[in-house]
């Protein structure tokens, strides 16, 4: 199917990398897409997919805007998380969908990435999130803020076990997942172009008065001010992930053949 | 913005004799200029104070205050926002808004508190982490989210007292222990109101009506069991009297626990906030099972 490309206009035909031939411009991949671009064919297991969200805050039209979401994308919220082999590898993984509420983190994301970084701690199964998110959900008012804290003190578990925790950042990636769980792995890669930063571009200009640097808080940017490992190709990210590991395996000496 | 008028203050003044405050009433007594700050109540609680500075890595950030005080004999780190007193110090401390090297400075003083047996107290009133372009590429969200990762295992007592403005991702990076407090007139919210009205009601003239929605007091934080308990307030030595009331009372507790129960405690508080439903497993048992597994922590 033929589609215009956002970037450069031109109409395109996309295979499932869902790059434009004709400017190299990266399409957002949902989840089940990115899935199926990592994992192993036919190995993805889905867990907690039927989780969601209540209204903590009981905030006016929050459960209608969550069931039209629900509706329009077939998600439950704005991540999915299970367990697959990647080039025969065990990982667990987690894909975040930044059309469900612009990828924001209130409670079921929180618990959801929570769990996948728990389930890795106790299996010592490397962990792999791939992020797209505003941020925390406003909508859940200080919960939305507390899944920070949460999220951050389950990659300390993590750590605390020596498994890896991959991240892999994707357009685009701000607030508070870039405050916590995102900028907490053991290794950061990130798609090429991606925006990644704590404070939005908007809120930036309009505190210091002037107009941000061509670049400012791209994939290229973090990786030039030391944030980002690698910047990865989708075509090359399988493999990637794959060499990573390999390489982080616990208690022995890596040979990777 | 803020009217300080003598006659605005005289009717705030006023208006907390009355004890049902609106939300957007609290968030502007919250903001108000000359409300005690973190250094006034440090030097009013504690029989000496030495500030110690920096980062270590980058630089000194002044909108984040750190360093030793002795409470009766005992030896705490203190970590803050600190906003000043009036214009001219706000300015110098960027309103309380840290750049990374505050996150920072404030990692540096937890990790020397941990080694050497010190509890912590933080004292947050920041609008939130200072957004501009050194920031970003001193990597503003990577030191929030190591602060939140290393206070949640932290071998050692803190206590957190939210003294008046708690803004976002900025407040959370020293808000992260074993006891949360709020002083009666503070807030703490994932935005400001501006901010919601801006986005969420596409109005930014509705802050009033923001701030009541988003459920930011004290009152409403209790509720949702985010804080421990409400301090009330009086004039500042009033309040500071209380604040170091409880230091005494908590410490005197959470001092006598093994360190490994501590972090046990609060990652397991932490974890039980949120709502959802259809979740298929209890989150208890996989973190106790984390925890037995992890020597450290068991």
């Amino acid at each position: 199917m033929a589609e215009l490309c956002t970037a450069c206009g031109h109409e395109v035909r996309l295979d499932h990398f869902k790059i434009c031939p004709s400017c190299g411009h990266y399409f957002p991949l949902n989840p089940g897409e990115r899935i199926a671009l990592i994992g192993d064919e036919g190995s993805f297991v889905e867990m907690e997919g039927t989780m969601v969200s209540a209204n903590p805050i009981s905030l006016a039209g929050y459960e209608e805007k969550l069931e039209e979401h629900r509706k329009k994308s077939a998600l439950n919220d704005a991540v999915t998380i299970g367990r697959c082999t990647i080039e025969g590898d065990r990982a667990i993984v987690g894909v975040m969908a930044f059309s469900f509420m612009g990828g924001s983190m209130g409670s079921v994301v929180g618990e959801k990435i929570t769990q996948a970084l728990l389930e890795g701690a106790l299996e010592g199964v490397p962990v792999i999130l791939c992020t797209a998110s505003g941020g925390a959900r406003m909508q859940e008012g200080i919960f939305s803020l507390m899944q920070m804290a949460k999220t951050a003190s389950a990659a300390a578990l993590l750590e605390e076990t020596a498994t890896p925790l991959f991240i892999v950042l994707t357009n685009p990636t701000t607030g508070g997942v870039t405050a916590s769980f995102a900028m907490l792995g053991d290794v950061i890669l990130a798609e090429p172009g991606a925006i990644i930063g704590f404070a939005g571009p908007r809120v930036i200009e309009g505190t210091i008065g002037q107009q941000l640097p061509e670049g400012f808080q791209r994939a290229e940017f973090q990786q030039e001010k030391g944030f980002v490992d690698a910047i990865v190709n989708r075509t090359d990210l399988k493999r990637t992930l794959s060499f990573l590991i390999r390489t982080h395996r616990r208690g022995e000496v890596s040979h990777v053949g | 913005m803020l009217d300080e008028t003598p006659r605005f203050t005289a009717a705030v003044d006023r208006m907390v004799a009355h004890t049902q405050l609106s939300g957007w009433e609290r968030v502007q007594m919250s903001r108000r200029l000359g409300r005690p700050g973190a250094m006034t109540f440090i030097k009013l609680i504690c029989d000496s104070f030495m500030e110690l500075h920096g980062d270590r890595l980058f630089g000194d950030d002044p909108a984040m205050v750190g360093g030793i005080g002795l409470i009766d004999g005992q030896a705490i780190t203190f970590i803050g926002n600190r906003k000043g007193a009036n214009l001219k110090e706000n300015v110098r401390y960027n309103y309380g808004m840290s750049n990374p090297e505050g996150y920072r400075k404030a990692l540096r003083l937890a990790r020397q508190a941990e080694r050497f047996s010190r509890p912590i107290v933080c004292f947050i009133d920041t609008p939130g982490a200072y957004p501009g372009i050194g920031s970003e590429e001193r990597g503003i969200g990577e030191a929030i989210a190591q602060n939140l990762k290393a206070f949640s295992t932290l071998k050692t007592p803190i206590l957190v007292f939210i003294i008046g403005e708690g803004g976002s991702g900025g407040a959370l990076g020293i808000g992260v222990g074993d006891k949360l407090y709020m002083l009666e007139h503070a807030v703490y919210s994932v935005i400001t109101p501006e901010g919601f009205a801006s986005i969420l009601l596409r109005d930014p003239s509705k802050a009033a009506e923001a701030a009541e929605a988003m459920k930011m007091t004290a009152h409403h934080l209790k509720e949702f069991s985010v804080i421990h308990d409400i301090v009330e307030e009086g004039s500042a030595e009033e309040t500071a009297a209380r604040i170091k009331a409880i230091i005494k009372r908590d410490l005197a507790v959470l001092c006598s626990k093994p360190p490994a129960h501590l972090v046990r405690y609060r990652i397991r508080k932490i974890r039980g906030i949120g709502e959802v439903s259809g979740i298929a497993k209890t989150w208890w048992k996989p973190l106790l099972e984390v925890f037995s597994k992890s020597g450290s922590l068991s």
